[in-house]
């Protein structure tokens, strides 16, 4: 009897044991070995040798850069994430509409999917191309001035948006169309009885019962935009003059090339402690709905 | 007219998505001069595809697909193997603290890989998996998102059938072995497409601990087809072209479970 009341348990866990070990060594370790490092003194080759107290942190906090940074990371979240929601929303829309051959639709609406980021950065730094690219070109023609997109600090994190914002195009739609789906056909019916409009009809049964879709789609966005990384180590290296130096690509750039591993250490925890808010944020809103069911 | 007006506006947005791609086909098939003059040519002269030969020649782009194909099949065989099996425990058996090991397993969707993305770089070059294969594949063999995904469907399985294979003694392991993964078959193949798509276009890790060409990954070598000598727009673009074509082919046959898949756990409550 006892045996058999232990059996499970040492089982149970052994089951776990490939992903913990993977996750231990990979995920938990090095989180805890960052803070380590943020609160040492970091030889050139990684091994901390002795305690630096919060002087890395304060250095940090103190910078200019730093606060450039970060609001270069956050301005970039919402440079791509509101108008690629609102794209994809559209985009949503017109693919669930029931026509014939409306999955050929569905399909070339997901393709920004399968181009993945150093492609897409490449066709966009041609497409940006201030002396032979075709969106100048375009301009031009109607007639406007043209762009420097990528060499112009005032434009160059907006034009890594538009990439960033393409390639999101693919998921979000598939996710919102399926959101889009999943609402009951008889509240339609009903509210086209009552003789509702199309913008009330949208405004009253589509977005309320898309929001727990909506939501979703916001928060994977706002994570990718905050982790974007190989269209700027691409394109700009976080220039023109640090305009599209956001968190990871400081990171990047103090740990793997000033060898600052304290101070690039550092910014990891805030990287961390940003995204760890909005996923805490999404995992309670979850929770609610579930409740609220 | 109304369905007419509609396909009109489908056919649009269609055009428009895709139009960075068509123009990069478009330019693969230039020549040169054609490339490089102003305005724009928006229709190549003569559709030459000889940049597409000339791309090969001077980057070995077929070595680095075969670089990502490799590591990409191992993430994917790894996440089925590791996810499976801790799904099935999550959902099968009941043992103590249950609940407390599958929030360890979420939390690890709270920490981004960027933010330990240093000590990682350490632990692989301590291990001596700088340029290996292993170094490229391991760190993302296990995932809290497959887990949770083949957890949502394991549970929509009926309990029943485990407690009847229980009675006529099948093991824990067959039962998973003959049961639980026969009736999984196409969520499986959702995080089999996930895992491979995800890996095969990632960036930053490989950046780091790859540095030798034979050891490259697609998007690495991509992004230096642009320090090539002797490249222009034309071959870079037929390189992505044919560096796109598997994952094109994927999504093109596995989007519909890929959707199904996805979707399945992020729209239901």
């Amino acid at each position: 009897m006892q045996k058999k009341r232990v059996f499970p348990l040492g089982q149970g866990v052994l089951y776990l044991l490939p992903s913990l070990l993977l996750f231990g060594m990979f995920v938990f370790y090095p989180l805890l070995d960052s803070v380590k490092l943020s609160l040492s003194y970091v030889d050139l080759m990684g091994e901390a040798a002795g305690y630096a107290g919060w002087q890395y942190y304060r250095e940090m906090l103190s910078s200019a850069q730093f606060w450039h940074s970060l609001g270069a990371t956050l301005l970039f979240a919402v440079y791509t994430v509101f108008p690629g929601m609102f794209l994809s929303l559209v985009l949503a829309c017109l693919a669930n509409w029931k026509l014939r051959g409306i999955g050929i639709f569905r399909t070339l609406f997901a393709f920004p999917l399968s181009i993945a980021v150093a492609g897409a950065s490449m066709i966009f730094m041609m497409l940006f191309n201030p002396s032979t690219g075709v969106l100048d070109y375009f301009l031009q023609l109607f007639p406007l001035p043209a762009v420097f997109w990528l060499s112009d600090p005032n434009w160059a994190l907006f034009s890594i948006a538009i990439i960033a914002i393409w390639r999101s195009l693919g998921f979000n739609t598939i996710v919102l169309l399926s959101g889009l789906q999943s609402i009951p056909e008889p509240l339609y019916e009903s509210a086209h009885v009552d003789g509702a409009s199309p913008w009330r009809i949208f405004k009253d049964i589509t977005l309320p019962m898309l929001s727990p879709t909506l939501f979703f789609v916001f928060i994977v966005s706002v994570i990718n935009a905050l982790q974007t990384f190989g269209e700027i180590n691409i394109l700009t290296q976080g220039g023109p003059v640090d305009a599209t130096n956001v968190m990871v690509y400081a990171i990047y750039r103090d740990a793997f090339f000033n060898q600052n591993y304290s101070y690039a250490s550092a910014e990891s925890i805030v990287l961390f402690l940003l995204i760890l808010g909005l996923t805490t944020l999404e995992f309670w809103a979850m929770e609610r709905k579930v409740f609220y069911r | 007219m109304k369905k007419f007006l509609q396909y009109s506006v489908l056919c649009f947005a269609a055009a428009l998505i895709l139009a960075p791609f068509i123009y990069a086909i478009i330019i693969s098939l230039e020549t040169v001069e054609e490339t490089l003059t102003y305005p724009p040519v928006l229709w190549p002269s003569s559709f030459a595809a000889a940049s597409y030969g000339k791309t090969l020649e001077t980057a070995p782009l077929f070595s680095f697909i075969a670089n990502s194909f490799v590591v990409s099949f191992l993430v994917m065989a790894g996440q089925l193997a590791t996810c499976s099996l801790a799904a099935y425990a999550f959902v099968f058996l009941k043992f103590p603290g249950r609940k407390i090991w599958f929030m360890v397993f979420l939390s690890t969707m709270m920490i981004p890989w960027e933010a330990t993305v240093i000590p990682n770089y350490f632990t692989v070059r301590s291990l001596g998996w700088l340029d290996t294969y292993q170094g490229l594949a391991v760190p993302f063999m296990a995932s809290a998102f497959g887990t949770f995904l083949l957890r949502q469907h394991f549970r929509s399985l009926p309990q029943e059938i485990y407690e009847a294979a229980r009675m006529d003694g099948c093991g824990r392991i067959r039962f998973f072995l003959t049961m639980v993964l026969p009736l999984s078959k196409p969520i499986l193949m959702t995080l089999a497409v996930y895992a491979f798509l995800t890996t095969y276009n990632q960036y930053m890790w490989p950046l780091l601990i790859t540095n030798t060409d034979n050891m490259r990954t697609v998007q690495i070598g991509l992004a230096m087809l642009q320090w090539d000598q002797g490249i222009s727009w034309n071959t870079t673009m037929a390189g992505i072209v044919m560096v796109s074509l598997p994952t094109i082919l994927l999504l093109l046959f596995g989007q519909k479970q890929l959707v199904r898949g996805l979707t399945s756990g992020s729209t239901k409550g």
